[in-house]
This record gives C-alpha cells, structure tokens and sequence, in this order.
C-alpha cells in the first residue's frame, strides 16, 4: 500500500515490545472513557442534560411545590427522581450494546484481548457517570436551599446518594434490556415497562389495591422489589445498607444477566 | 500459527460449518473462498473468538481459544466482514482506543497509530468522524485497527469487498507483503485474488473443506488443465477440429472460436500422452496440412472454472457439456 514495509522492521518488533498486557482495570478504564467521549461527540448529551435539568426544576418547583411548603430542604425534588429517570435513564442506556450490535463493532470489542465482564462494566460505568454529572449539575438548587434558610445538608447528601444508586439501577436494567435487541427503540420501551414495574410494585397506590385482595406477604414481598421504599429512607436522610445492598444487587444482577445475554448471542 | 481442528457450528437445525480443519504456519497466506454462504465469516468469527464453536477446537500460537481467549486474542489482529467501526469517534480516536486496548501507551501508542496511518494512507482524514468516511477509507480505517500491534496472525474477512480496483490492487499487494512474516487467513469470493496474495487456498461450499491447495495445485484440478489451445489459419473451424481429433496423441478437440479465416481450436490430450508430445504432433500437423499457425500454447487450467464445479456441481456439468458439443 505504500512503501513502508509493515512487516517485522526493527521499529515493529520495538512496537510489539512496548505492549504490556494491560490489566483488567486499565481495560474497563479504556473501555469507559470511549462510551463517555461517544455522548459528548453528538449534541444529544446535551440535549439530554438540559431536558434533565429543566424537567427537574420543573417538577421541584411548580409540580412539588417547593416555595409553597416553607421549608428549607430538597424533599420536593428527590421525590420525583423515581418518575424523572423512569423515562431519561433507558435513553441514556439504550445504545450500550444495541448500537454495538446494529454497528457490527461488537464483534470489534469481544475479539480484543479483553473479557466481556470488563467490556460491560466499562460501558456501564461510563453512562453512570454521565448520569451522576446530569445530577451534580442540580447543585444550583443545593446553593439555593442554603441561602433560603438552614437545611439539613446531610439529609440532602443522603438524597443525592440515593439518587445516584436509584440511577445506576435504572441504568443497569437498561444496559440489560439494550443486550436483548439491535434496535434502540426496542430497548427503550421494554426497559421503560421494567423501571415501571420496580416502581409501581411498592408505591403505595399500587399497594394499596393488591392489599384488598392478595395475602400481605405476597404484597410485602412483590414490594421488596421495588424501588420505592428503598428511596424513601434516603430522602428522609437514613443512609441503611439494606437499602443501598438492594440497588447494587440491582445492578450486579441486571450486568451479570446482560453477560449471559450477549453470551447466548454469541453462542448461536 | 493458526490450527483448526473439525470445526462445527450449527445455527439451530443447520449446520452453518460442518467439520473444517486446516492449519496456518507463520509465512502462509491462506486464501478461503466459497460462495456466499459456504461459512466463511462463520469460521472466522470461531477463529478469532467472538464465538464459540458447537464443537472441534481452535488453536492460535498454541493457546486453546474456548480454554484460554486472551493469550490467543492478543497474537490476532482482525478485520471483520464490512469493516466496523466505532462512528461516533474520529479516526485518530479510533485507532488510539485500539492501540490501548492492544496494550500500547504513550509513545508507543503513537508510533503504532502513526505507522498504521502511513502504512493505510489515512492521513488525509486522520480528524475525520468516521461516519462521514467513504467506503473504501471506513475499510482501511478497520485495516488499521487489526495491524496496529503488528499481529503474528491476521485474520481478513474479505478485505477488498467494495473497494475500487487501484484499493484493491493496494490490499491485496499489502497482504501479500505481510504474509512474509505472519500468518494470514483471508476470504474472499473473488477468484483473482488467491492468485495475487495467496501461497494456497481452501474451497469451502456449505460449511464443508471441498478443495485444498496452493493455487497451481487448484488449478490443475480444472477440465482444461493440460489441454492444447491453437490458433490456426487456412483451413474452417470444423476440418481443423477432425483433423486434430485424428491425432494419436488427442483424446478429443473442440473449436473455441471462428472468425473470418482465423480458427481458435483446443485440443485435449490422451491420458497417456507423455509432456510436450501433442504440442508437437499439433506443430506437425500445421507445417504437413500447411496451416498457418499463430497461437500454441499448454492451459495451466482455470481457478474460476475449478471453483464453478466444485460448488455448482450441476451447472458445472451442464457448462461442459456444451463445449463438447
Ligand atoms: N447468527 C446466525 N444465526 C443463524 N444463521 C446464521 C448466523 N450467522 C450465519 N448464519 C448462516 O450460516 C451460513 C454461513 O454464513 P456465513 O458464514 O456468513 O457465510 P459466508 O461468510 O461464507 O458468506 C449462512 O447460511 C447464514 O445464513
Ligand atoms: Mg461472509
């Protein structure tokens, strides 16, 4: 192709020389920081973050009422984070492996020397992290708090961590659904009914009617799956492991079943 | 460097590759042809590990690649069929992700991007998205990717598919030069092209080895390998054809073609005729009828031939029935 040869020159044996096996960390680490530099290559990362941000305030202010109930606390805003990533946190993750698939790239991917588990947790951790930047980004309403009276700002960390879990298990239920199909859209709608099951099996509407009929255990133990009493302890600023163990569970299950998924693909 | 042992895959009821086995040696340019379908693609993805074979084993540099991928994944460099790539990166993101997923950082990563980039002429779109590249460079740019770590194994799915014939030209001369010090697998349904880059090639038609070789060797294997082509003067198509029939020496003679005075006539030789005996006799011949002969010459046989009627093998005979007739 030109005249350079590319066959084992002293400099090429210099190159394959300078290769160390990198670890799996490095690995996830590369894996992550090209997903992350993928959302910010097209204007829709911005997109998204300002619909977030809007919709957000949207719902603290005028929806939750956060002026009219005269308190100096973020509690009108985190509880409708569960509403609020029902539909933004299956957009973000709907391309993880559905683009992958549909842009023949996986075949890329999976043939490097690095294994599927880094691949998924390197995808995972890099939409995460563009959901934790959407969310650091409401800290206007932290200052604004703060200057309105004396809020309790360990609760407020507390919201904000939960929140972040609350997400990573959205996303992680997200990443699974996008394994299931090359298309984008598909993946959207069915991890959308997924999220809407997490919520509406412990929120009290929902409860409420399957208590009239169904025995309490099976309404406690649907409930448990849910995300909603999960949260609540955080909002009210109660940092419980149990509750935190029940996300991450979330997500190393939902990763470990988008694992065996793209395994089933691949074996035909 | 690449050994293959009675691979099987099987997409539910069907066998996609049905028992293939062949090897690659360092130095080797193994060619894989068979039309679309045969299970080319299928068989290289089970070479390079994106998936599992149903049953048989693959072996890269030693290195089992169902017990022990990443050892056998690090020797491959890989260009799958139609050449994907990352499209929401640039060509120079690109090529970087892979130098790094290779192992290559810093100064190392950049000599190997900067000696790709050379070796595939990308430095005209070196900041380009690659979404926005024509085929041909999407092409070079996967290319890239699958020697930035100067691979003791490479493995091609048909490379030069929807290049132009100067891209072409380019590929096929590339590969030829690195097959000098690697092994090489490459498909390809374009017959030319095992004769410009291969030292031998395999024919695989539905999911089975059919023919296995070096090109001379495939070659030998068509109907028109050994025949005698002339091109004569003085006398009509069908005189020529009997008259060369007659020979001891020919089993059976055809005419290719007439034109005016000229007559193009092939003949086929008997089974025991010895080297260079129906050359003569047909020499002969010429200088006792007193023909003018302008053309004489041995058939080294025909690959695309070859090729038809091992995976068509009832067009194939259909084929020579009529230039019998
Ligand atoms: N993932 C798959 N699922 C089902 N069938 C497949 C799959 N991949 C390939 N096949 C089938 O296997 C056969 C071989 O395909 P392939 O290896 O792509 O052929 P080639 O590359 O030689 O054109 C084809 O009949 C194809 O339809
Ligand atoms: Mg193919």
């Amino acid at each position: 192709m030109s005249s350079t040869s590319i066959t084992k020159s002293p400099s090429a044996l210099a190159v394959s020389a300078a290769a160390t096996h990198p670890s799996p960390l490095g690995n996830i680490l590369t894996i992550a920081k090209r997903e992350l530099a993928g959302y910010f290559a097209s204007p829709v990362a911005y997109v998204f973050i300002v619909i977030f941000l809007l919709l957000a305030g949207f719902f603290t202010f005028m929806v939750g009422g956060f002026f009219e109930r005269g308190e100096a606390s973020l509690v009108s805003f985190f509880v409708w984070h569960p509403w609020l990533y029902l539909f933004l946190v299956p957009a973000v993750g709907m391309r993880l492996w559905s683009e992958e698939r549909r842009a023949g790239t996986i075949e890329l991917l999976l043939t490097m020397p690095v294994t599927a588990w880094q691949a998924i947790v390197g995808k995972f951790l890099a939409s995460w992290l563009f959901l934790a930047l959407a969310l650091a980004l409401t800290f206007p309403l932290v200052f604004t708090v703060l200057y309105l009276g004396h809020p309790d700002l360990g609760v407020i960390f507390c919201g904000y961590v939960g929140s972040l879990l609350m997400a990573g298990a959205y996303l992680a239920v997200s990443c699974m659904t996008s394994a299931l199909s090359r298309s984008q859209v598909v993946s959207f709608i069915v991890s959308v009914v997924v999220c809407l099951f997490l919520i509406l099996a412990g929120w009290p509407p929902v409860t409420n009617m399957l208590v009239q009929w169904a025995p309490p255990w099976l309404v406690d133990g649907v409930a448990g799956f849910s995300v909603m009493p999960h949260f609540e302890g955080f909002q009210r600023g109660v940092l419980d492991s149990r509750d935190a163990l029940f996300f991450l569970s979330v997500m190393v299950f939902s990763l470990f079943t988008t694992g065996v998924i793209i395994r089933s693909h691949r074996a035909g | 460097m690449i050994k293959v042992e009675n691979l099987i895959k099987a997409f539910g009821p069907k066998l996609a590759v049905n028992g293939v086995s062949f090897t690659v040696e360092r130095g080797e340019v193994l060619g894989f042809l068979g039309p679309n379908g045969a299970g080319k693609s299928t068989t290289m993805r089970m070479v390079t590990g994106f998936i599992p074979p149903t049953s048989g084993r693959v072996a890269v540099g030693g290195h089992d690649m169902v017990e022990d991928p990443l050892p056998a994944k690090r020797l491959i460099g890989y260009l799958p069929e139609n050449a994907p790539a990352y499209t929401d990166m640039t060509v120079a993101g690109f090529l970087g992700f892979a130098a790094e997923l290779r192992g290559l950082r810093g100064e190392a990563k950049r000599q190997a991007v900067n000696r790709v980039v050379e070796t595939c002429f990308l430095e005209g779109v070196l900041y380009q998205s690659v979404d926005t590249l024509s085929k041909g460079y999407r092409h070079r740019t996967c290319l890239a990717q699958a020697i930035i770590h100067d691979p003791e194994v490479l493995v091609l799915d048909e490379p030069t598919d929807g290049l132009d014939p100067n891209q072409k030209h380019e590929v096929r001369t590339l590969i030829r030069r690195m097959g000098e010090h690697k092994a090489i697998l490459f498909s390809t349904h374009i017959l030319e092209e095992v004769d410009a880059a291969c030292t031998r090639a395999i024919i695989i038609d539905r999911g089975q080895v059919v023919a296995n070789g070096t090109p001379q060797e495939l070659r030998q294997r068509s109907d028109v390998a050994g025949a005698v082509s002339l091109r004569v003067q003085g006398a009509a198509g069908p005189v020529v054809a009997e008259k060369v029939r007659q020979l001891p020496t020919v089993r059976k003679s055809v005419v290719l073609k007439e034109e005016g005075a000229t007559v193009w006539a092939r003949a086929y030789p008997q089974a025991q005729a010895r080297d260079g005996e129906v050359e003569q006799s047909l020499f002969q011949l010429a200088v006792r009828e007193n023909w003018k002969l302008g053309e004489l010459h041995v058939e080294e046989g025909r690959l695309d031939e070859v090729f038809r009627a091992i995976t068509m093998p009832d067009t194939g005979r259909a084929e020579k029935e009529v230039t019998r007739a």
